[in-house]
């Protein structure tokens, strides 16, 4: 470790570190060895440089419409200019941690929309799943042709005061977020191309690719070449800019539930050459809206009879209906039982310490203490209802214990872990700010294929510990680092080359060959103007 | 291509052509104003406001008036400003088919816009800013897009809008005081005087000047031209090969039935009353376009023989 020179930049940095919290630049004064070459960088460029590459940094993210919906208005999404760096060893961990844990989900609901034993066995109540609003009994019995339901999870991931990764939720039904993934590593590499050329980042740009792999396994039996459609719920949804990208670098349709029609158990979209077969559906919307004859009558945004063709197997549904029950914040705390009871294998990630509220002995311990913890409700998502004890009034405490005592299955209760953070531009130059990460997994029923990057949400005001965007959140380009044991790219090229090849020089074109022409026809008209009487009438340009 | 897209694409074509022609009519009509002392302005204003469809108009004619419902408010359909940010709303709901650059171009247009740099030009800057945006999305659409059906419908959007403004432009002219100033003018608005000059060799009569921007054959801004290339589309689109009678596309029709008027009759009957000639050109356009969203954007299943597709 070096001592870091002190410079504008950097200023009061340290001042805002506590000994709770993990810095991942820092320990204490020195700056850690992984971070050495991107301090060095920032420490190196004045501040209005660096100000005005964060500048063209949010102004090419507007060009490019690269936002986020809030209440129907397109925002930009705001990038902070200073990278987070994953070491190798670091990633290892997290890269088996979330294939363990999606794999033990997935035998969680094959599980529950099957056989059931987990419940018979005593691991997870079955009232846990029954009591959620997830659990949808019409997909009970529909088996995945390969066996996938989760095909795109993501894994949200916290480091604890030690700097250990921690799961703080998992996402099973429609995790978003990726395309930031991808369009903040191209801004990047834009904005700071010397420090990216310092560093061996592992890339992300395949993410497409690994998707499409899987929705492809995921086809009905017997379709060798499907079709699959990316369904949005339409240009108003927040995430509608991810849905667009995601469809286009596919190079797949993006359907609305509209364009789709069911007819005899088959889904077929409306195409300028009339119908034409659907075989997969990477759909973004939720379970509720996906079919008025199942779920909510009154959505227009699906498609009636989309379930009974997935019944009838011959349209798969990426990721699968029913999957909430996956990932619901109080089945969360069994996730770990569950690896165990299916994998027989130890949680390589840890959860964070979590009280069921639904629990008598649990309920009453954390009635008592409520001012220094964390209560969050058990469906809730983008940090809606989080209540955080410390910060809260006695105004906000007594609803909640009302709350609590209303409906205990609701809430569980965590203690407040301070999220570990990572420099962030802000006005007075770079500081702290709390961090989180949402890896992406990609199942394609053969292996769990987790993108090396991820999703950092960054909280932008001073101390705040939501990251969520609809909250002021900001995200920053996350670089894992490549094991030096290992090539970057280990893909052979499919073209080959031999040897070193010479272009030809381009086609040179009248308009190169000067010389003599010119110099004539400016004689002619100077003769013209200064010998008026031996004026030419030929016209010097012939 | 799923319907939905094609209709964004045509209009996408459809509403770029028109700021551009918008911008190119005013551009006229403003210079007019200020070049030509016998002209009353409320006059010539109201008559703009007509030829350009602007129906509820109230209030007192003017070239601040023209400006604002023709060029600048975004709350007025009829505006530049309103097109181009219908064209970005079109690209949007398209976005996974517009290559990046088409849609940055689009996208950074519609910016400009919101960003009030718009609001500051004059003008003639700002007319000449409309053109240059929608050349350089015109430009990039023909060096990234795949001549695939998406091609097709863009083309046919701009093409069959560029016939209804081409009319709108010539109404215009025909109904201004000061011809002698208003058909060269109009030329140039189309960007069409070079090619005019060395097409009839100098001699600049009014007659001529109307004949070129309708029927000539080769300039892709006259009428007959434009009318042709939505043809052509049409024709690619619906890929009938070899059908030995007629047409079965209604707006194909259409259109070809529009383009013989033009060019099968003598031009004097076709100039006779110039304005009333453009408004059924005008209607022709529209037409075709309810027969084009009949047949290929409604989300009815179209009913036609699809011999062993499923």
């Amino acid at each position: 470790m070096s001592q870091a020179p002190r410079d504008d930049l950097f200023g009061s940095y340290s001042d805002q570190l506590d000994s709770r919290t993990f810095d991942e630049m820092f320990a204490a004064d020195d700056v850690r060895d992984n971070y050495a070459a991107v301090h060095t960088a920032f420490s190196e460029m004045d501040a209005l440089d660096v100000q005005a590459r964060a500048d063209s940094l949010a102004s090419s993210y507007l060009d490019q419409g690269v936002t986020f919906g809030v209440e129907g208005e397109e925002r930009p999404f705001p990038l902070d200019i200073v990278p987070r760096l994953i070491e190798a060893d670091a990633w290892r961990t997290v890269d088996v941690g979330v294939r363990q844990r999606v794999n033990a989900l997935e035998a969680f609901l094959d599980d529950v929309y099957g056989a059931g034993e987990v419940f018979n066995d005593g691991v997870v109540p079955r009232q846990v799943v029954t009591s959620s609003e997830h659990f949808h009994r019409v997909v009970a019995g529909i088996t995945p042709p390969n066996g996938v339901r989760i095909h795109v999870s993501g894994i949200d991931l916290i480091r604890d005061g030690d700097g250990e990764f921690r799961v703080l939720e998992d996402n099973a039904r429609v995790p978003s977020g990726v395309s930031y993934v991808m369009t903040n590593r191209r801004a990047m590499s834009a904005a700071l191309p010397e420090v990216f050329a310092d560093h061996r980042i592992r890339p992300v740009s395949s993410y497409s690719r690994q998707l499409l792999g899987a929705l492809r396994a995921a086809a009905p039996a017997g379709v060798t070449d499907p079709t699959v459609v990316v369904l949005t719920p339409g240009v108003y949804n927040s995430a509608y800019f991810e849905h667009a990208l995601l469809a286009r670098t596919m190079g797949i349709e993006l359907v609305e539930g509209r364009d789709l029609v069911c007819r005899g158990g088959r889904v077929h979209m409306r195409t300028t050459r009339g119908l034409e077969p659907v075989h997969v559906i990477y759909r973004r919307l939720d379970d509720e809206f996906l079919d008025p004859v199942h779920f909510r009558a009154d959505s227009m945004l699906g498609i009636p009879g989309l379930i009974n063709a997935a019944r009838a197997g011959n349209v798969s549904i990426a990721n699968a209906v029913g999957n909430g029950v996956a990932d619901d914040k109080l089945l969360y705390t069994y996730v770990p039982d569950l690896i165990r009871y299916y994998l027989h294998e130890e949680p390589v990630l840890k959860n964070v310490d979590t009280w069921r509220m639904a629990e008598k002995d649990a309920r009453e311990e954390v009635l008592d203490r409520l001012d220094e913890l964390v209560l969050k409700p058990v469906d809730g998502s983008g940090g809606k209802g989080i209540v955080i004890g410390p910060a809260a009034t006695q105004g906000e405490l007594d609803t909640l214990r009302a709350a609590i005592l209303r409906d205990p299955r609701a809430w569980i209760a965590q203690p407040v872990i301070s999220l570990s953070t990572v420099p962030t531009l802000v006005e007075d130059g770079i500081r702290p700010r709390h961090v989180d990460l949402r890896p992406f997994a990609v199942n394609d029923g053969e292996r769990v294929w987790v993108l090396p990057g991820g999703l950092t949400r960054v909280a932008l005001p001073e101390g705040e510990l939501i990251v969520n965007s609809s909250r002021g959140g900001g995200s920053k380009d996350t670089w894992v680092m490549a094991d030096p044991a290992e090539p970057v790219a280990p893909e052979a090229p499919e073209l080959g080359h031999h040897g070193v090849v010479e272009g030809l020089p381009p086609d040179h074109g009248p308009a190169h060959d000067t010389v003599e022409e010119p110099v004539e026809q400016q004689q002619q008209q100077q003769q013209a103007t200064d010998d008026p009487e031996h004026a030419t009438e030929e016209d010097p340009t012939c | 291509m799923l319907s939905r897209i094609a209709e964004s694409l045509f209009w996408i074509g459809r509403y770029v052509e028109r700021a551009d022609d918008t911008s190119r009519i005013l551009d006229v009509q403003t210079q007019l104003l200020v070049e030509d002392p016998g002209i009353d302005e409320a006059v010539s204003c109201r008559q703009l406001l007509s030829v350009m469809g602007v129906e509820d108009f109230e209030g007192t004619a003017n070239r601040r008036a023209i400006m604002r419902v023709l060029a600048t408010d975004p709350d007025s359909p009829t505006s530049m400003v309103a097109s181009l940010e219908a064209a970005r709303e079109s690209a949007r709901r398209a976005r996974e088919t517009l290559s990046t650059d088409m849609w940055e171009a689009i996208n950074t247009t519609w910016r400009a816009i919101g960003s009030g740099r718009v609001r500051t030009m004059r003008p003639p800057a700002l007319f000449a800013w409309v053109r240059e945006r929608s050349s350089v999305i015109a430009g990039i659409a023909d060096s990234t897009m795949s001549r695939d059906e998406g091609w097709q419908f863009l083309i046919l959007g701009r093409s069959i809008e560029r016939v209804d403004m081409t009319a709108r432009l010539l109404s215009t002219a025909a109904l201004s005081d000061g011809p002698k100033v208003a058909w060269p003018t109009t030329l140039r608005a189309a960007g069409a005087y070079e090619a005019f000059l060395r097409t009839y060799r100098g001699l600049e009569a009014d007659r001529d000047a109307a004949e070129f921007l309708l029927l000539d054959r080769l300039f892709p801004r006259s009428v007959v031209y434009a009318l042709t290339r939505a043809e052509r589309s049409l024709e690619n689109l619906a890929s009938n090969g070899g059908r030995r009678a007629g047409f079965d596309d209604e707006s194909l029709r259409l259109l070809g039935r529009a383009r013989a008027e033009l060019e099968y009759r003598p031009l004097a009957d076709v100039v006779f009353d110039l304005p009333v000639e453009m408004e059924r050109l005008q209607r022709s356009c529209s037409n075709a376009t309810d027969a084009i969203t009949h047949r290929y954007f409604s989300t009815e299943t179209p009913m036609s023989w699809l011999g062993g597709a499923h």
